[in-house]
């Protein structure tokens, strides 16, 4: 046995192929069979003939093409044993399946477009977000339930039974293996992007739990956004998205102090942000401008948040950030996605660009919305507007009231102490 | 976690200036770089002129040195390099046995140091000064 093969083996060679091949694998089976549940079965059954068989042979030259010969193996089994089933029980079943027998030759052509058939279709609007997300983590990233279940801190059979269902769910709706065309592709790129950013951002700020990000997660979420915006590369939104996530992964590293605790985006020491991804983040901004120029359009949701995101990029210095463009570009994003949300960012740039009065009055019109009841950044936001026009009392009230409202350990430590801070006559001793 | 992929061309401290590969390996590299690109790993990556078109500064008794390529004392030396975004190390392995390399040449894998890897002690000397940083933020706001 070659040496070098037995070591490269036991440091997690397996699991490193299949990160790279899994979800090639899945895609490939996926239009072979019709069946993305029964593909990724298959996928699995392969992955474990090669947990059985490298450790002794050694990881095989292209690893890739040798999962997908096991799969197809397998496939064919599968099929041949149905077919011998059908025979015997003599059903007269579905014509489209009762005759159906894959073509496993038909491999190699485009994986690309297999891909992204595969991503429509963890992405499906018939699955509920999370469900999307699980699949997706599971077809597309080749994370087991375990790793997902720990990402989203939920019990490992709570995302297998999420996966089974989600499985079961398309092959009842007998969602096509297909890239959606003409009117329903908008609506269904929009699915996939939410997908995508909901994963980065239970990575960027965690709802739960003790820690404050979950930089992993943001990686995937990544991964996964860059190879859409490959995968279809005219698409602005694609690289608004990948834009957005660039530009604010780039601060991971300055988000956290020493003990893990929270740094906001003003304190943060911008030479510690990842230039790289920031000049990443700007490149891909300018891609999906371009492109929305190119087709007459003006930019989406996610390109506008990614130019909101460039702004404090570009600003080397917090007090250099230009407020006004980023009001201007959340009056855009508003008219295009009217949400609370979106108007409480930009009373927060209003306060910044105009004062807080301005700002006050602008959260304090929005402050009985339905969609902000429970929200801990209302009363934190607001709390910030008090603090800066003199009204500490009140501050403190607001301040201490988001820390109510938040389950992350991480940043009602953070509040707590905004608000122990404005005891009037108290000097804090940090 | 992020590695630096490190090519090192055989005899390429001997390379005349201007050396460049060959039409061939170039179409393989932009075929493999763009296989880095599909899979979302690529963060970036350069190739590099050949030593003799560079210089080295060495540091020696408090003074810095300078000498023009090539170096001759060298061994081997660097070529390009990519910095790719992956899972783990064995990932990082992974893709470099992928790489379109001639025979004789080497990819080294390097991890790169990130800030968490620092103890606290190096933490706080990479954070920099902060006195300095809120007098540059002061000045700044007066603009």
């Amino acid at each position: 046995m070659d040496p070098s093969a037995t070591h490269s083996v036991a440091n997690g060679a397996i699991e490193a192929v299949w990160r790279i091949e899994s979800a090639k694998i899945v895609a490939g089976l996926a239009r072979m069979t019709r069946d993305v549940g029964l593909a990724e079965e298959l996928a699995q059954e392969a992955l474990l003939a090669a947990l059985e068989k490298w450790p002794g042979s050694g990881v095989p030259d292209n690893p890739g093409a040798w999962l997908m010969a096991a799969a197809k193996n397998r496939a064919l089994d599968h099929f041949r044993h149905n077919k011998l089933i059908e025979a015997k029980h003599e059903e007269i079943g579905r014509e489209a399946e009762e005759g159906f027998m894959p073509d496993f030759d038909a491999f190699e052509n485009d994986i690309g477009d297999d891909l992204l058939r595969l991503i429509f279709t963890a992405c499906h609007p018939v699955l509920s977000t999370e469900a999307r997300a699980a699949l997706t983590l599971k077809l597309l990233c080749g994370l087991t339930t375990d790793e997902i279940a720990r990402a989203f801190l939920v019990p490992e059979p709570t995302v297998a039974q999420r996966i089974v269902r989600a499985k079961r769910t398309l092959a009842e709706a007998r969602v096509p293996f297909e890239v959606p065309r003409g009117d329903e592709l908008a609506a269904r790129l929009a699915s996939v992007l939410e997908v995508i950013y909901l994963v980065f951002n239970e990575g960027y700020s965690a709802t739960a739990g003790d820690d404050w990000m979950r930089p992993a997660l943001c990686e995937d979420a990544l991964r996964l956004g860059r190879i859409l915006a490959e995968l279809a590369p005219n698409e602005p939104e694609a690289h608004g998205l990948v834009a957005l996530m660039e530009i604010q992964a780039s601060r991971l590293r300055a988000r956290t102090g020493p003990s893990g605790e929270p740094i906001l985006l003003m304190d943060q020491d911008r030479a510690r942000w990842d230039h790289l991804l920031v000049r990443r983040g700007l490149a891909a901004l300018a891609r999906a401008e371009v492109l929305e120029r190119e087709a007459g359009g003006s930019l989406g949701p996610y390109a506008l948040q990614a130019a909101i995101a460039a702004c404090h990029a570009r600003a080397l210095m917090y007090s250099e950030t230009d407020w006004r463009r980023i009001v201007a570009l959340y009056d855009a994003l508003a008219q295009l996605l009217p949400s609370p949300v979106v108007d409480l960012n930009r009373a927060v740039a209003v306060t910044m660009a105009y004062g807080p009065e301005e700002g006050l009055a602008l959260v304090d019109a929005i402050a009985a919305e339905p969609a902000l009841r429970g929200y801990h950044l209302l009363p934190s936001v607001r709390g910030d507007f008090l603090e800066k026009l003199g009204r500490l009392d009140e501050a403190r009230g607001e301040f201490e009231r988001a820390a109510s409202l938040t389950r992350n350990a991480r940043e009602i430590r953070l509040l707590l102490d905004r608000a122990a801070a404005l005891h009037p006559g108290l000097r804090v001793v940090k | 976690m992020r590695f630096m992929m490190i090519v090192i061309p055989r005899g390429y401290e001997k390379a005349k200036p201007g050396a460049m590969p060959d039409a061939k390996l170039v179409a393989e590299m932009a075929k493999y770089n763009e296989s880095l690109h599909k899979a979302g790993v690529m963060l970036s990556g350069e190739g590099l002129h050949p030593p003799s078109m560079g210089a080295r500064v060495s540091f020696s008794g408090g003074k810095p040195k300078v000498t023009d390529g090539p170096f001759t004392e060298a061994k081997e030396v660097i070529g390009g390099f990519w910095i790719i975004q992956v899972k783990s190390k064995a990932e990082a392995i992974e893709w470099a046995k992928r790489c379109p390399m001639p025979d004789g040449d080497t990819v080294e894998i390097r991890q790169l140091q990130e800030f968490e890897d620092f103890p606290a002690d190096v933490q706080k000397a990479a954070a920099g000064e902060p006195a300095l940083r809120e007098q540059l933020e002061k000045k700044a706001r007066k603009r």
